[in-house]
């Protein structure tokens, strides 16, 4: 029995329930921040800094909550392909928006 | 033809005692199996990414286009509600998170708590959800035949979320439906995945009071939190997105 629990502990990194407290509690000021910006008139970078705040809130859950700062690099490339996939595909859907003449025809 | 049969059934009785029950053959250690099947894992959230991510994208250009009519339709939104439920949603995750660590550490009663609490932390986010929802009946905001322009031509002033927006003209209000729109497309696919999060949840449940994922075979509590953490990251931004667009005007 401790053989085995010792085999899992080398093969895989068991995050402690330190971090998850820590985490849970970066998110939720994160969500008080988020609320009281909206409240602040920052022209422009309302949205920004709406969109920053949620990102840092994601990039938490998914580094931490989703262990894949402790996973394989196999799991890190195919997170990292999924976001960078999504982000061509709206910067190419946008870079059509903004370059077409809307309305004018 | 008969020597072959003799070896097919002589290969599995060979190397059967040295391996857990639950490792397949076709992998050749535990590792290699939770490996696998926390790639899969991965493949499929990529594509609920993508299809999350269409939604959003016309989020964000019919933003663009109409923003006077969203800013009017998202003062109609309650931030009490929809931050009480972002709350319970990421209180979820920290217990899911916490599950995942009592399946690790072979805790059978933590584990069964912690789906518990992930369970009722769910049911209350659709509860309020559905509070939402039934007030959005109410007020004729569901696209469709019914839907009324009443509150965005005319903004009532005994509101302090909308008493200091300026009436939209009718044809910039018209757009508010296509807020709402989007609004119930991307929380009611929200919601359909949290749905589905607490039937499995509650399957999970009884599996554990089994001793099921406390036995050294966590890869389904595992990948479940992957989908479970998931869902929480596309409410993370929906929240901010619909319910925070310019809240200080």
């Amino acid at each position: 029995m401790t053989d085995q629990k010792e085999m899992e502990a080398a093969s895989h990194h068991i995050v402690s329930p330190v971090i998850y407290v820590v985490i849970l509690f970066a998110l939720l000021v994160g969500t008080a921040a988020t609320v009281w910006a909206s409240y602040v008139d920052l022209g422009v970078f309302n949205p920004i800094l709406a969109i920053g705040i949620a990102c840092t809130k994601a990039t938490l859950v998914v580094l931490f909550f989703m262990h894949v700062k402790y996973s394989s690099r196999l799991t890190k490339l195919t997170v990292f392909c999924g976001v960078f996939t999504f982000l061509t595909l709206i910067g190419m859907t946008l870079a059509d928006y903004i370059s077409r003449a809307w309305g004018s025809w | 033809m008969s020597d072959s049969t003799a070896v097919a059934h002589a290969a599995p009785e060979h190397g059967h005692e040295e391996h857990p029950a639950f490792l397949r053959h076709h992998f050749e250690n535990v590792e290699q199996q939770a490996d696998a099947a926390g790639f899969a894992m991965w493949l499929f959230l990529l594509t609920e990414v993508m299809f999350f991510g269409g939604l959003f994208t016309a989020y964000l250009i019919y933003r663009n286009w109409y923003y006077p009519a969203f800013v009017a339709a998202s003062h109609q939104l309650s931030i009490p509600l929809g931050g009480f439920n972002t709350l319970l949603l990421i209180t979820s995750s920290f217990t899911m998170a916490m599950g995942g660590w009592c399946a690790e550490m072979r805790k059978k009663s933590g584990l069964v708590l912690c789906l518990v609490l992930t369970f009722i932390l769910g049911l209350g986010f659709l509860g309020v959800k559905t509070v939402e929802y039934k007030e959005k009946i109410e007020m004729n905001h569901v696209p469709g035949f019914h839907f009324s322009l009443d509150s965005f031509t005319h903004p009532d002033p005994n509101n302090p979320a909308t008493a200091k927006d300026q009436p939209l003209a009718t044809d910039m209000a018209r757009h508010t439906e296509i807020y709402f729109s989007l609004y119930f497309a991307m929380t009611g696919m929200h919601a359909l995945h949290m749905v589905i999060g607490i039937a499995i949840l509650g399957f999970m449940i009884f599996r554990a009071q089994a001793g099921a994922y406390t036995e050294g075979h966590v890869t389904f509590v595992e990948n479940f939190g992957l989908y479970w953490h998931f869902v929480d990251i596309v409410w993370i931004f929906l929240f901010p997105l619909l319910y925070l667009i310019s809240r200080h005007s």
